[in-house]
């Protein structure tokens, strides 16, 4: 009898018994298997220690005078709450019914009487086990929901460090776009920006980093600064995109990758360019006809290829004023229902087909996934962008350090580009900025900017590889158009674009004389200045828009040379 | 049915486990019963109560070896329950039988405060 069960750990143990003799023989039993006795002779009494003292277990008699057993033990476990305070219930009780009631009344146990010491340190030893593996659950539930907690706090913080950094853009404030994500997508890895170039364009990159969480959150910075800074200083999307890729190449690990679309969007130009690498197809929606173009990936996500292998070439689409563009992320299209089934391509068409109001597209399209689960994802991403005419003209002005003092007003510059360079560079954001050390010209800037790329891409594009502007005449004769340029440029191998700048200061403040020339054969100034303007044209040299936005436009040399000016007044 | 009063058994196991406590068990043992006997006369004719002094009467005896007067509550509580037959007759038997065993569980609680003090 003396060989009783080793004990873990010495508790603290009540007994509610109403005998006098029964608690004694139980508390020394207990005490001399190592434990703290304390004991109550009714109900009432034990539901007070209870309350006092905590005690780890109880061993409860059923009958009891002024509260039995089953009422306290009742509230013995209501004052528990989620700890396990096993309860033991002392009994001769035979009937199955009475046995019953004590489960009911949140018995763990029943210790029959006469007591066994051996049985009743074993039931206390496994009841013990049961304790503290439910305070093991609990305590664990905690430091998961704390955890849990801490994650959601730094998602936010992070989030919000984000936001700051998209909201750079005009994903928000521009009236032509609209866009559709779950609040936390970005931690699903997508990831939507947009901003103005300097000549009024509009980049929009819709990208789906591989994984999800932090990991997939955190390649977004370095990608969204890229996209910022470069779009800002005039930079297209070829480089834009060489930039990315190189960049995510570099700071990714090798499994991880970013799918991309990235647009821009011409208001000037009537027209999208596009690079799709590894997205969903998006699509150009030409209103007048309803006939939507699918914008389909033809390259390996960003930060997969060398810069070598990387592929910049964009496709270009015409665009008339209230056209739109259209861009998902593969959540939508992979949304499961219960069978596993995906939304897939075919059902998205149908919800295009149906769509009546295009304004309320969105919300077709999510009715329809809602149809499909019946349950929201986190990482649905669509955006809708609008060709509006262009906005005003400004330049999203990088912070200048100076006072204006040192603004140098006399000097000049030449530069010749050679067909290797004319093949992969591009100078005009370089030469914006050269020109915005002068202060007069920073309010122009974006007029600056639009000038000198129209002259730029007429001297490249007609002059250098002699395309012809009349094929911008229709949808046609447009993808033709740029399938020409890429295919003459490749095989560029002589020609040349001249860039003259001169600066000199004036009475009054100063002017730019800009020239630009170019190796190609000329055109008839004359007669291209004799066709009436037409606001809707796809083909045309941009030459109204140079006009009206520069001070004097003049050609010499057969058209091969073209000379504007910008004037500016003394600064206050 | 051969009446066993005191079973030694369960006596010589709790005086191990009592140890020097085991003389202070019996003692509050016959206080405690003699409390419940005089409780069975008050209640009189009242079954109800009858039954549950009868319960716990029967855990405390068995527990201290007391059979036979562990096996009268037994009966008193399943009589009074069916309330029907004389249940003063049964009242009377255990009063019988405690005043049999109290003057064995004295006499044993004697027993063994003198031994302890030798």
């Amino acid at each position: 009898m003396s060989a009783l069960a080793p004990v873990l750990e010495a508790l603290t143990i009540l007994i509610a018994e109403d005998s006098a003799a029964d608690r004694l023989l139980l508390s020394t039993i207990i005490r001399r298997q190592g434990h703290r006795v304390l004991t109550a002779g009714n109900g009432v009494e034990a539901v007070e220690i209870f309350a006092h003292e905590r005690p780890q277990l109880v061993l409860m008699d059923a009958l009891m005078p002024v509260m039995d057993g089953f009422e306290a033990a009742r509230q013995i476990k209501q004052l528990a709450g989620e700890a396990l305070v096993p309860i033991i219930f002392l009994t001769s009780l035979r009937e199955s019914e009475a046995l019953a009631q004590c489960l009911d009344a949140g018995g763990d146990d029943f210790l029959p009487k006469p007591y066994n010491p051996l049985i009743l340190a074993a039931k206390i030893n496994a009841m013990d086990r049961l304790r503290r593996l439910q305070a093991t659950v609990l305590q664990q539930r905690d430091l998961i929901a704390r955890h849990h907690e801490h994650l959601l706090h730094e998602q936010r913080a992070a989030k919000a460090v984000f936001d700051k950094v998209a909201h750079s853009g005009c994903i928000n404030a521009a009236p032509n776009i609209r866009y559709l994500q779950s609040p936390y997508a970005l931690f699903n890895g997508d990831l939507l920006l947009a901003a103005y170039t300097p000549s009024g364009d509009m980049h929009v990159l819709l990208g789906d980093f591989t994984g999800h969480g932090l990991p997939a959150a955190i390649g977004a910075m370095p990608l969204a600064e890229v996209f910022y800074g470069m779009t800002a200083k005039g930079y297209g999307l070829t480089q834009t995109l060489r930039e990315m890729n190189a960049k995510l190449k570099r700071i990714l690990p090798v499994d991880m990758f970013c799918c991309a679309t990235l647009l821009c969007l011409s208001a000037q130009r009537r027209a999208v360019e596009v690079w799709n690498g590894g997205m969903p197809e998006g699509y150009v929606h030409e209103v007048a006809t309803g006939r939507r173009t699918p914008l389909i990936s033809r390259h390996l996500p960003l930060g997969v290829l060398s810069a070598e292998a990387f592929d910049d070439s964009t496709e270009v689409w015409p665009m008339a004023l209230g056209d739109r563009v259209f861009l998902l992320s593969d959540g939508v299209l992979d949304t499961a229902d219960a069978n596993d089934q995906l939304f897939g391509a075919a059902r998205l068409q149908q919800v295009f087909a149906a769509n009546r109001e295009p304004d309320r597209l969105f919300e077709d399209i999510e009715q329809a996934l809602a149809a499909f689960r019946g349950q929201a994802r986190d990482d649905v991403s669509m955006v809708e962008i609008t060709l509006l005419s262009a906005p005003p003209l400004r330049v999203a002005e990088p912070m200048y350090a100076d006072s204006g003092q040192s603004s140098p007003l006399d000097w000049s510059v030449s530069f010749e580009f050679r067909a290797q360079t004319l093949k992969n560079y591009n100078p005009l954001p370089y030469l914006l900025q050269l020109l915005l050390e002068v202060h007069g010209l920073r309010e122009q800037g974006g007029a600056l900017y639009s000038v000198m790329a129209e002259l730029y891409s007429n001297a490249l594009e007609h002059g250098v590889l002699g395309l012809d502007s009349a094929l911008k005449r229709d949808a046609q004769g447009f993808a033709q158009y740029y399938r020409q340029r890429n295919e003459r440029l490749a095989q560029l191998n002589s020609g040349y674009v001249r860039v003259h700048v001169q600066v000199a200061p004036t009475d009054q403040g100063g002017t730019m004389t800009l020239r630009v020339e170019d190796s190609g054969s000329g055109f008839d100034v004359d007669k291209e200045l004799a066709r009436p303007v037409d606001v809707d044209r796809l083909s045309g040299r941009g030459l109204s828009l140079v006009r009206q936005l520069s001070s004097a436009v003049s050609w010499s040399d057969g058209g091969r040379s073209v000379c504007v000016e910008f004037c500016w007044e003394a600064l206050a | 049915m051969a009446e066993i009063h005191l079973d030694p058994d369960v006596l010589s196991d709790l005086q191990e486990v009592m140890e020097s406590e085991y003389p202070t068990l019996l003692d509050t043992f016959i206080e405690d019963s003699q409390e419940r006997v005089a409780a069975l006369r008050k209640a009189g004719g009242d079954a109800k109560t009858l039954g549950r002094i009868a319960h716990s009467f029967k855990g405390s005896s068995g527990n201290l070896g007391a059979v036979r007067l562990a096996q009268l509550c037994e009966l008193l509580e399943t009589e009074a329950v069916e309330a029907a037959s004389d249940l003063g007759a049964l009242v009377d038997q255990i009063d019988h039988e405690f005043a049999l065993v109290k003057p064995l569980y004295e006499c044993r609680s004697e027993l063994a405060r003198e031994k302890r003090q030798r």
